[in-house]
């Protein structure tokens, strides 16, 4: 075991619960680098919601709390609001963040809340054994898509963009140095800051989405489905077409929903 | 103020609710407006501020029941407050609460139901969503006041019994109490339970004591290193869902800590007992005009008296029973189909007749209705 895992790992709660090939033991990953280099494990307060994505927090020995499925984030603002210094940072799968979770997702973003809120598009509900998601492809066939999807995705970027998030950065499982960077910039931003990152899910989104995918190939896969937002720019319409945008997508300043109660609470506001 | 710093006050049941609340150390609110709950999210907003706490509106009641669970992990006392249709949305969270062991209290200031029913008028309709309104096997504690001082009193208690035993605690106001205006006495020397920081040595945040409850109440960001699980889990809080055992010993704990040590919850209020013939069981706003027939009556040398619930959840099963021994008949009115009452026949077990006395519509009972039931028990008895 590595000098990290063995450092910030809750030993007593391993082995992890995710499948071979999963996406999410590269995310835990590079997040635990970020907090090593920020050396911040002391003030972090961890929230997963339900779903495998939201067990993460539970094998990091620092304060955390696996809540109800898509309520990690209003969980997450009551630790947040009664004591601002400390760092919260929001585990949760797609389906937790924007479609159980939808309206605390949008709720939060509105409020410019100072936390970090990484969601894991793997484009399917993993944890419950592959049924669509608000993130699955248009005409995918899931387990309860099986005549293909009839609906349309999110894209939770646009949605965090929109309702008001000041931090939106997408990332993948093929990005973990990126990553790190973006969990030290998403968690030093004082607001609310959305970092997705797309995952291989190969035994559930492999497996019904992508026709048998195995991890490796459907990594690739992945890779080739993105763009650079600085590459973005300069392609057309049509060379877009099916593409994701990856990178850091905003970055604003807003007043921070703690400082805005701290005002209050001290009478510059009352 | 007077000279032991007690302040009198003519406010409504809510106001007493939120005065209550921050008497007892409540630092941190977050609701969605509902009437007849309103005015406690509206006064909370006011008011804690300026003791340094913290007023969240949230997007809906399940925001509000989970910042709640977030807030008082983060370090302070928390509570909520809604009616009818938001408590309901609230049941997932309640449950959390019990199966982590978070201290919190939900004020529901009850109206008619089902659905948006009767925003506007009072009820007792919700006395068993309290108690059984989660999924799964849990105890919660719920206390009934009928007036805007039991508002107050009652909610410092509320908080106090949270902490004490870990759990959601429900304060059952209603519409009649939470928007009468009574004379209310505040502030003085008040029992408040302080939350202690547990020993962080060897420290399991899940391991109970001999009586089941845990021991204290740590908060994120203080050194524990602390992992709340909402499954099953075991001393550490590590998942155990999928051990029988540890599973089992859990649930039990949960239902136990509060069922067995009922003896420091049970709070009631005996009005002429001692040689009552016919007992009204009371609770909540029905209680006033159950109290104005019980002392007609004894002005008509009735022998009657009453038993009111001042904690009605875990239900004081010993208290019922032995006054089901001393008594011929007892009474319940209540402002729903008859809830409550089923309790009473439970542990009255045959060895008293109960007579429901329900009341739909949203509508007080009328002390003379409680004491033609009186009457007529009187003379039942007597033709027996
Ligand atoms: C209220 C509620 N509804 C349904 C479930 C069952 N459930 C558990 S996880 C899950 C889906 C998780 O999908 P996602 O959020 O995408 O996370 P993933 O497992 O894919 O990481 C569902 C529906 C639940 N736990 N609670
Ligand atoms: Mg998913």
């Amino acid at each position: 075991m590595n000098r990290i895992a063995e450092q910030y790992l809750r030993q007593e709660t391993l082995p992890m619960i995710f499948c071979p090939g999963c996406g999410d033991g590269t995310v835990l990953g590079a997040f635990l680098r970020a907090v090593d280099e920020m050396k911040i494990s002391d003030q972090l307060a961890l929230v997963g919601g339900i779903g495998c994505s939201g067990w993460m927090p539970v094998y990091v020995n620092a304060d955390a709390i696996h809540t109800l499925h898509g309520r990690a984030i209003p969980v997450g603002i009551g630790l947040k609001v009664t004591r601002p210094e400390r760092k919260v940072v929001v585990f949760t799968g797609d389906g937790d963040a924007i479609g159980i979770g939808g309206n605390h997702f949008i709720h939060a973003a509105r409020r410019n809340v100072d936390l970090t809120v990484v969601m894991i598009n793997n484009s399917i509900y993993g944890m419950t054994g592959g049924q669509m998601a608000p993130t699955t492809p248009s005409g995918a066939t899931t387990q309860t898509s099986p005549y293909g999807n009839p609906e349309q995705p999110f894209d939770a970027c646009r949605l965090a963009e929109a309702a008001g998030a000041t931090y939106v950065a997408r990332w993948t499982a093929g990005h973990p140095r990126q990553l790190v960077k973006a969990f030290k910039e998403a968690i030093d931003h004082p607001g609310f800051a959305f970092i997705e990152v797309v995952t291989q899910c190969p035994v559930q989104a492999g497996r019904y989405i992508k026709g048998g995918m195995d991890a490796p190939e459907f990594l690739a896969d992945i890779r080739k489905s993105v763009v650079p937002v600085a590459q973005a720019e300069r392609m057309t319409p049509e060379e877009l077409a099916g593409k994701t945008r990856i990178g850091l997508l905003h970055r604003s300043q807003r007043p921070e929903l703690t400082q805005q109660l701290a005002a209050i609470r001290g009478g510059e506001k009352r | 103020m007077s000279e032991d710093g007690r302040t009198v006050r003519i406010i409504q049941g809510n106001e007493a609710t939120v005065e209550g609340a921050i008497a007892a150390g409540c630092r941190f609110f977050a609701g969605y407006p509902i009437t007849p709950a309103s005015e406690i999210a509206e006064l909370m907003s006011r008011r804690l501020p300026r003791v340094g706490g913290t007023f969240l509106q949230m997007e809906d009641e399940i925001a509000s029941i989970n910042a709640v669970i977030g807030a008082t992990w983060g370090g302070a006392k928390a509570c909520t407050a809604s009616s009818g249709p938001g408590i309901s949305l609230m049941q997932e969270g309640v449950g959390y609460a019990a199966e982590t062991e978070t201290p919190c209290v939900i004020i529901n200031v009850m109206r008619g139901g089902p659905s948006t029913g009767q925003p506007t008028l009072s009820s007792q309709q919700d006395v068993y969503q309290a108690r059984y309104g989660g999924h799964g096997d849990f105890e919660i504690i719920a206390l009934a006041p009928s007036s805007a001082q039991e508002a107050y009193d009652l909610t410092i208690k509320a908080f106090n019994l949270a902490e004490e035993f870990r759990v959601p605690v429900y304060v059952l106001s209603d519409e009649i109490v939470g928007h009468t205006r009574e004379r209310v006495v505040m502030g003085g020397k008040l029992e408040v339970l302080e939350r202690v920081a547990p020993s962080k040595d060897g420290y399991k945040p899940f391991a109970a004591g001999p009586d089941g409850l845990l021991r204290g109440m740590p908060a994120f960001n203080d050194g524990y290193r602390l992992l709340v699980e909402g499954q099953h889990h075991d001393e550490r809080g590590i998942r155990a869902g999928d051990d029988i055992d540890k599973s089992a010993t859990l649930v039990q704990r949960l239902n136990d800590k509060v069922r067995q040590n009922i003896d420091r919850i049970v709070d009631i209020e005996r009005i002429d007992l001692d040689d009552a013939e016919v007992a009204i069981v009371c609770y909540g706003s029905t209680a006033r005009p159950a109290m104005e027939a019980v002392q007609t009556a004894r002005s008509k040398g009735i022998k009657a008296g009453a038993l009111r619930l001042r904690a009605i959840w875990p239900f004081p099963d010993a208290v019922l029973s032995e006054l089901a021994d001393h008594t011929k008949t007892l009474i319940v009115p209540e402002m729903n189909i008859g809830k409550l009452v089923l309790e009473v026949q439970r542990t009255a077990g045959g060895r008293a007749t109960v007579v429901g006395l329900p009341r739909l519509g949203g509508a007080l009972h009328t002390p003379e209705e409680i004491e033609s039931a009186i009457i007529d028990a009187v003379k039942g008895g007597k033709a027996q």
